[in-house]
């Protein structure tokens, strides 16, 4: 709203605004209601019976609503869940750093080096695969690292390899591989916004300072992406702990996650409640591992800024 | 710099070949005539595709799937239209908690999402059905929707509104005449947008499938089978390339939206 030069101009203003104001409150409210509503009768009365169900028993098919620790203490202390746990956690971690550096340098190039015109048509392309067929895209790496896979032919068509490699499916690697490449688009979007919000004319100092092109991307350049980077992180890190799809697919018996053993307990091993542990635990530890990480970096990024 | 934007050049190509080279194998394996999808490629051949319009249950999961994500992408846009508005025009209390936990799902592995509903709705005693798939899928597309509206609702002229009040439209009737308009290409976009998550989603159909499925949860079946592989090869090259026309539909009607100001934000910018 331009500013009114007649001097009844700014309390007409201020009146109309606090007016206004006063009449928001209700409607911002409850403009944003029905979606809240949803989320609460949708996700929070849900995980809360996921709890409930988590603390109790189940013997074959008959339900013991008693009060109980018990599946937590197996979930907690038996090795196979711990084992799964600790290799979900340690699997998401890897993809996250694995994703972040090389959705960088590509947010780099698509930020500093595109014309601006032609910017939103780059992050299309390298977003759009993250939102067509996962399931296929997670099945062709098996395609891909099969026993007759890409891989395979290639390499015996070549001649380097006299027998296929058996020992690139079916195992943590390929897990590794298979989600890094799956969620690599997720974490170039928060990295691409950050740089964007990069204030060129503090590149053009560092460089008018004597800075190189290393040392200027090291001081500049990765501080001021942080925030990218962090955001980037999470939205990797949180949803991969819960992937089942992958470690199904070309995980193999050695490279089966935390989220599989849910399902097996919610499907054939009829143990519901164990399961609603396991993903209730599995949440749990996500959420701290994630709220500290937030905690540290807000601590760090917040001395490190000028 | 020359040096250093050259090497760039080079990653971002090589990034690009490894981004999309998985996907590209779907329509070579789609015509080649082989029952094995392996290496190396045989002849060429169409009998995969034919092979497509004889399967009763794919042509059923497919069906279902149109509906689960039609009814997903309208239900999820109209709450996130309301939610896009509040965030865009109004203050109220504890919005930044509000808006965050609408939010929430889309950083929420599914697992924990389809495993929640499923305790739930059993709990309750309610039958699985498609109606359960759509309401996981309309919790989850709902973020989507705001982050895509909240975009064309920030471009907006906020002044537009105000004159059409000051000329004695009410609010609502401004916003039905001067708003809403503006913000269709928005709207359609968002649409399209959640039509394509709710489509493509496997996890939470798996878990909240009654006795009818969708496609992805029928392409999860016959994947087990050797045997079916080249017709799911057919199948998933078809899905490819529905869901790139739809999201082409969809980026240029965003654009038209960003059009009106350089600082819109991208998509899936949290």
């Amino acid at each position: 709203m331009p500013a009114h030069p007649h001097p009844l101009g700014r309390p007409f203003e201020s009146m109309q605004l606090s007016g206004r104001s006063g009449l928001q409150v209700p409607i911002g409210a409850a403009l944003a209601a029905p979606a809240l509503a949803y989320a609460l009768l949708l996700l929070a009365v849900p995980l809360a019976a996921l709890a409930v169900l988590s603390f109790w028993t189940q013997d074959y098919l008959q339900l013991d609503r008693t009060f109980t620790f018990e599946n937590f203490r197996v979930a907690w202390t038996e090795p196979v869940y711990r084992a799964l746990m600790l290799r979900s956690l340690w699997v998401s971690a890897l993809v996250t750093a694995i994703t972040i550096l090389i959705a960088l340098p590509m947010a780099c190039f698509v930020s500093f080096h595109v014309k601006p015109e032609r910017k939103p048509l780059w992050v299309f392309l390298v977003t759009v695969p993250f939102w067509t067929s996962y399931l296929l895209r997670i099945f062709l790496w098996k395609v891909i690292l099969g026993y007759n896979g890409v891989v395979n032919g290639t390499l015996t068509g070549l001649g380097i390899i006299q027998e296929p490699l058996t020992f690139i499916l079916y195992n943590l690697s390929a897990v590794v591989v298979t989600l890094s490449h799956a969620w690599v688009p997720l974490a170039f979007l928060p990295i691409f916004i950050s740089l964007e919000r990069v204030d060129r004319a503090l590149l053009d100092a560092a460089a008018d300072l004597g800075e190189n092109a290393a040392s200027r991307f090291l001081r500049v350049t990765l501080p001021l992406a942080m925030p990218g980077i962090v955001g980037a992180a999470l939205i990797v890190f949180v949803p991969t702990v819960g992937d089942y799809v992958t470690p199904k697919l070309v995980g193999g018996p050695e490279g089966l996650l935390i989220a599989n053993m849910i399902e097996l307990q919610f499907k054939s091993a009829n143990n519901a409640p164990l399961g609603a542990a396991l993903a209730t635990s599995a949440m749990l530890v996500v959420g701290a591992i994630a709220a500290l990480f937030l905690w540290l970096c807000s601590r760090h990024l917040g001395t490190a800024r000028p | 710099m020359i040096r250093r934007f050259n090497w760039l050049v080079l990653y971002a190509a090589g990034f690009l070949a490894f981004l999309y080279a998985p996907a590209l194998l779907l329509p070579v394996f789609a015509v080649n005539d082989s029952s094995v999808v392996a290496f190396p490629l045989k002849g060429l051949t169409l009998d995969w595709f034919r092979l497509l319009f004889d399967s009763a249950a794919l042509h059923s999961a497919a069906m279902n799937s149109v509906a689960v994500a039609a009814s997903a992408s309208v239900g999820s846009t109209i709450l996130g239209l309301g939610t896009a508005r509040a965030i865009a025009r109004h203050r109220f209390a504890l919005k930044k908690g509000i808006v965050g936990f609408i939010m929430i799902p889309l950083v929420l592995p599914e697992i924990i999402v389809g495993v929640s509903m499923l305790v739930l709705l059993l709990a309750l005693g309610l039958e699985l059905s498609l109606l359960s798939i759509i309401l996981g899928h309309i919790l989850i597309c709902t973020p989507f929707s705001v982050v895509v509206l909240s975009a064309s609702f920030a471009n907006l002229d906020r002044n537009l509104e105000e004159v059409a009040i000051d000329l004695g439209e009410t609010v609502w009737s401004s916003f039905r005449r001067v708003t809403l308009p503006l913000v269709v290409p928005g709207i359609a976009a968002s649409l399209l947008i959640t039509f394509t998550i709710s489509f493509d989603e496997f996890i939470i159909a798996f878990f909240l499938a009654g006795t009818e499925t969708t496609l992805p949860v029928y392409i999860w079946s016959q994947l087990r089978f050797p045997a079916r592989l080249p017709s799911v090869m057919a199948l998933g090259t078809l899905i490819l390339a529905a869901s790139l026309a739809l999201l082409v539909l969809a980026e240029r009607l965003r654009r038209r939206v960003a059009a009106t100001s350089p600082g819109a934000p991208e998509l899936g910018a949290p």
